[in-house]
């Protein structure tokens, strides 16, 4: 489908009075338009990484979850902050699902997608369903970025997209003439506020209260009067040109989702993993200290604490990464939350001094937001690769607690979780988020305070009868003496210690037994964690095991084929080292055991090695979250 | 004895503490001091020295410099449960263990950054690091200088014996161009870096250096750094006579000392020589060694030493005289003052406080978009 679109088709609707204008002027017609009620709708936001696609889908998905849809996101970004305009490579997308319905996963196709360029198009068409529908920015498919995206023939005129809706819209025209002359911005800075006037397209098509963005505007851009004019008017206009012309028919609308009752706030991965920390914080009634050096895409957590003073977290910006954990595990001995943050290739930095945390058994965090490797692989893309990293990635015997949060949401959780672990068992614990959790948001159902665990931590003052490597009967923990304390002055370190007096010992015997101790105490620790439960029949033909970010692909995929009657079941770990107790039973129950990673087996490598499961590893590594319809067909293969 | 005979495998069996298997030996002491140090004021030097054997080969200079720590500790007024130190990894870095005090022997190279956490989290605490050239210039070359530019309040103590001693004789980043070692047998073809140059580089407050064998000299700097707020670097010549004796004999050396180290006093013309007669003046942007009552050079002619220069420049150019040009200076080269790391974090917290008051986990969890489900 084509259409043209007359020049007067721009409504004022009471952006402007001025006389002056010829182009934003009522509508000639108004034909009555429908609106039609739809469950659940996938949109990709899709432009060069300076069209501000992210912010775009990040509007869109406040609004949403704001009128009340179950919303899941997939922000997809290029590793260059800019890359060349127009390029492929420079190609930002921001995936949206939303719906009435409970919902787990951004959604495996995208119904809609608004392609500000032929790059953006290029790159993101073979995503689409079938007979999806594409808004394309037909302003940005000038001859030379049709060049850079390797098109030979312009495809809005070769009948290549035939086979899809397509609305050809003149986005960066028609918002350059509702603005010209009514803010007082250069050209440029007006075609920056493109994104708005498409957004406005959106809000229209799927019926979506503009209210929130504008509050949003007037707040973002209350220093720059100008600019929020513009994004103001560039919102409504493309509102109202989308209610006025002919090109839309139709429009829809989503209605609320039938969530549990509650207060909700949408949050992404890393706001809820900062959040997390600052809450363990204030249960444990220590003071938090955040080491860490930039990096992609742990980098938000370092920006959200430092915001958060008033908690008197501490964020220190260390020259390295090695630095990072090193300080935090000076303020771990110092009595505070030892927090470190990275990706995998910061924690390889780390490990030595991880090492160390071990040696000494003080308490340490480290979060690794999971990314594409090895080396520096894919910065902005999420993988799941690192979890021999964090189980095994150390010289020597090192064992170290390990949980995953499952969802956006979850990273508050499981961070109260790693801060509870660490203080309990005297351990660093290993916190492997990933780009999918990270940057992905959900609805949050904002728990209460009272509902949340306490984190005990108790410090040694007895001089009469400290020892630095005595132990806790049942946790095998050593106690906790603070630098501060009368009488309780004392010296740890790297080299091995004597059981129960902590002084340097290299003695064949004492090493043998304080390796186990230190393996014995994370083991330990199964304890204290929950049991893996199971979703669906307890025993059955096929159980789907997951771990960390997978959590909403496989929850949806099974929870439709269990609808479907198939003898199918699914648990999913968010606590790796050491298991749930219950889980070598669980897994004895299914004649197949299917272990979907972004990895090539590490979990499933892991339980075959603990349990002697002949498990089935199901691998995807693409920098991309699996979808619901591709575990549906692994799954059927073995039933 | 056999761990597995008690049942301890590993996998969840161990019922009781582990304290049957194998004794904690008595004789040997323990890591903890196990009894109240006396007030600020009353202790001596006894009270910190630990009770573990010191375990440096026979005639190091380190033990010089522990025995002077230990003696001047007592004189600080800190309470000894408020005394941190810090090390990384090397000869030098077993200091913690014989110091009774908090201690923290860490990993090689990244001693500052465990400093750096631990005086942040508690700015109470009197935190010192000991180092080697090997632990602080090499493989710690960039906590170096961040520890110092960040101007934390850590006493940094930098054992400079121009050699790698615990691995047996390698060069050092700190050694002589040429140097043949074990691992350079046809001679080092690396050019030395001077750690007083790097440290000024890197912006330090305060620097000193000393001699190991010179007590009274090395007590006075000791003192001096832990009195100065900020970081107070120290480097300290210490002779390893195992892998590299005799390095600073050149200038150490009793007898030759007078005539070939300048002592720097704050306020003092740079006078040196067993006699006094030889002094440093400057000569255009340069500095040279004038004799005094030669050439109509007076006292008066002289460079004066002031400390508390905000310019780093003199500083650097005394840092960069050496023999046998120039005698080897020893002192505090230069001690400002400026706002320290910890302070400035700690003010940052308390003014977010002041003005928006103490966090609220109820405001914070329920703040941003927020709806509510029916």
């Amino acid at each position: 489908m084509s259409y043209t679109i007359p020049r007067r088709l721009l409504s004022s609707k009471g952006l402007t009075n001025n006389p002056m204008s010829t182009v934003i002027e009522p509508p000639v017609t108004q034909a009555a338009k429908n609106l039609e009620e739809v469950e659940t709708v996938t949109i990709r936001f899709a432009g060069d990484s300076g069209d501000g696609m992210q912010l775009t889908g990040t509007q869109f998905t406040n609004t949403s979850a704001v009128v009340g849809n179950d919303i899941s996101t997939l922000p997809d970004f290029p590793a260059e902050i800019r890359a060349p305009a127009g390029s492929l490579p420079g190609v930002s997308g921001f995936q949206l699902n939303f719906s009435s319905q409970d919902i787990k996963t951004p959604g495996d196709q995208p119904n809609v997608l608004v392609a500000m360029n032929p790059a953006a198009l290029k790159v993101n068409l073979p995503d689409l369903e079938e007979g999806g529908t594409l808004i394309i920015n037909i302003d940005g498919f000038t001859p030379e970025n049709l060049k850079y995206a390797n098109y030979a023939t312009n495809p809005l005129d070769d009948n290549s997209l035939a086979g899809y809706r397509v609305h050809k819209l003149p986005i960066s025209t028609l918002n350059m003439n509702a603005l010209k002359g009514n803010v007082e911005l250069s050209r440029k800075e007006i075609d920056r506020s493109k994104n708005f006037f498409a957004l406005g397209v959106l809000y229209w098509l799927y019926d979506r209260p503009m209210e929130n963005t504008l509050n949003w505007i007037r707040t973002k851009f209350a220093k720059s009067p100008e600019l929020a004019k513009a994004n103001e008017i560039a919102l409504k206009t493309g509102y109202n040109f989308a209610d006025t012309t002919e090109v839309f028919t139709t429009h829809y609308t989503v209605k609320k989702a039938k969530i549990a009752p509650g207060k909700y706030r949408k949050l992404t991965g890393n706001e809820a993993t900062a959040i997390g920390f600052i809450a363990a914080s204030q249960l444990a009634g220590r003071p938090l200290f955040y080491g860490s050096y930039p990096i992609t895409p742990a980098s938000d957590i370092l920006h959200e604490l430092s915001r958060h003073k008033t908690f008197g977290v501490k964020t220190f910006q260390a020259e390295d990464e090695i630095a990072a954990v090193c300080a935090a595990i000076g303020a771990s001995f110092a009595g505070q939350i030892g927090l470190t943050g990275t990706s995998g290739p910061g924690v390889a930095l780390k490990q030595e001094a991880i090492g160390l945390a071990v040696m000494t058994e003080l308490p340490l965090v480290i979060v690794n937001v999971q990314r594409g490797g090895p080396s520096t692989g894919l910065p902005t893309k999420t993988e799941q690769a690192d979890l021999f990293q964090a189980v095994w990635g150390r010289n020597g015997e090192c064992p170290a607690i390990v949980v995953a949060p499952a969802t956006p949401g979850d990273c508050f959780h499981m961070a109260i979780e790693a801060v509870r672990l660490a203080f309990k068992y005297m351990s660093p614990v290993f916190y492997l988020s990933d780009g999918y959790l990270a940057n992905g948001a959900e609805p949050w159902a904002i728990p209460s305070i009272d509902s949340l665990p306490k984190i005990d931590v108790t410090f040694a003052t007895d001089p009469a009868t400290f020892m630095p490597y005595a132990r806790d009967p049942e946790t095998l923990a050593r106690p906790f003496a603070l630098p501060g304390t009368p009488g309780l002055e004392h010296r740890i370190g790297g080299i091995e210690k004597q059981h129960i007096t902590g002084n340097v010992n290299y003695d064949p015997e004492n090493h043998h037994l304080m390796v186990k101790l230190r393996q014995e105490k994370v083991d330990r620790a199964v304890a204290d964690i929950p049991l893996v439960e199971v979703m669906g029949e307890r025993t059955g033909k096929v159980l789907v095991l997951g771990w960390g970010s997978t959590y909403g692909s496989i929850t949806s995929a099974v929870e439709k084929m269990q609808q479907e009657g198939k003898n199918v079941s699914s648990a999913h770990l968010r606590h790796l080292n050491p298991f749930p107790r219950n889980l070598g039973e669980v897994l004895a129950g299914f004649e197949t055991v299917i272990v979907p990673e972004m990895n090539l087996g590490q979990l499933c490598t892991m339980i075959r090695a603990k349990y002697l499961v002949d498990a089935v590893p199901f691998s995807k590594v693409k920098g991309r979250p699996f979808q619901i319809r591709e575990i549906v067909r692994k799954v059927e293969e073995y039933l | 004895m056999s761990t597995e005979s008690n049942g301890h495998s590993g996998n969840g069996n161990v019922n009781k503490p582990f304290t049957e298997t194998v004794s904690a030996e008595s004789d040997t002491g323990s890591a903890v001091s196990g009894r109240i140090a006396p007030p600020p004021g009353q202790m001596k030097k006894a009270d910190f020295v630990s009770d573990q054997e010191v375990r440096w080969c026979p005639g190091c200079g380190d033990y010089a410099i522990l025995n002077n720590v230990q003696k001047v500790m007592p004189e600080l007024g800190i309470p000894r449960e408020k005394i941190v130190f810090v090390s990384g990894i090397g000869c030098s870095s077993r200091f913690p263990y014989y110091m009774n005090t908090y201690g923290f022997h860490s990993i090689h190279g990244r001693a500052p950054a465990v400093a750096t956490g631990i005086k942040c989290a508690n700015p109470d605490l009197s935190v010192w690091v000991i180092t080697g050239d090997g632990d602080a210039l090499s493989i710690g070359g960039n906590h170096f200088i961040h520890a110092i530019r960040r101007n934390l309040d850590i006493n940094y103590i930098l054992f400079n014996n121009r050699i790698y001693g615990l691995t047996k004789g390698q060069y050092s980043p700190t050694s002589e161009f040429g140097k043949k070692t074990k691992s350079t047998p046809s001679g080092t073809i690396d050019y030395p870096i001077n750690p007083l140059s790097l440290a000024i580089a890197s912006e330090s407050t305060f620097v000193a250096r000393s001699i190991d064998i010179d007590v009274k000299h090395l007590g006075a700097m000791v003192d001096s750094a832990a009195k100065h707020k900020g970081i107070s670097f120290i480097e300290v010549y210490q002779n390893c006579n195992i892998f590299n004796d005799g390095a600073f004999d050149y200038f150490a050396e009793r007898t030759v000392r007078p005539d070939r180290v300048l002592y720097l006093e704050h306020g003092k013309p740079m006078i040196f020589g067993k006699d006094r007669k030889k002094g440093v003046r400057m000569n255009g942007a340069l500095p040279e060694v004038v004799t005094i009552g030669e050439n109509g050079i007076t006292e008066n002619d002289l460079l004066v030493h002031d400390i508390y220069l905000k310019d780093p420049s003199v500083a650097f150019m005394l840092a960069r005289m050496e023999q046998p040009d120039f005698p080897q200076p020893v002192g505090i080269f230069r001690a400002i003052e400026r706002p320290t790391y910890e302070d400035m974090m700690a003010d940052q917290i308390e003014g977010a406080i002041a003005k928006s008051g103490p966090g609220s986990l109820e405001k914070l969890i329920n703040s941003g978009d927020t709806w509510l489900v029916e």
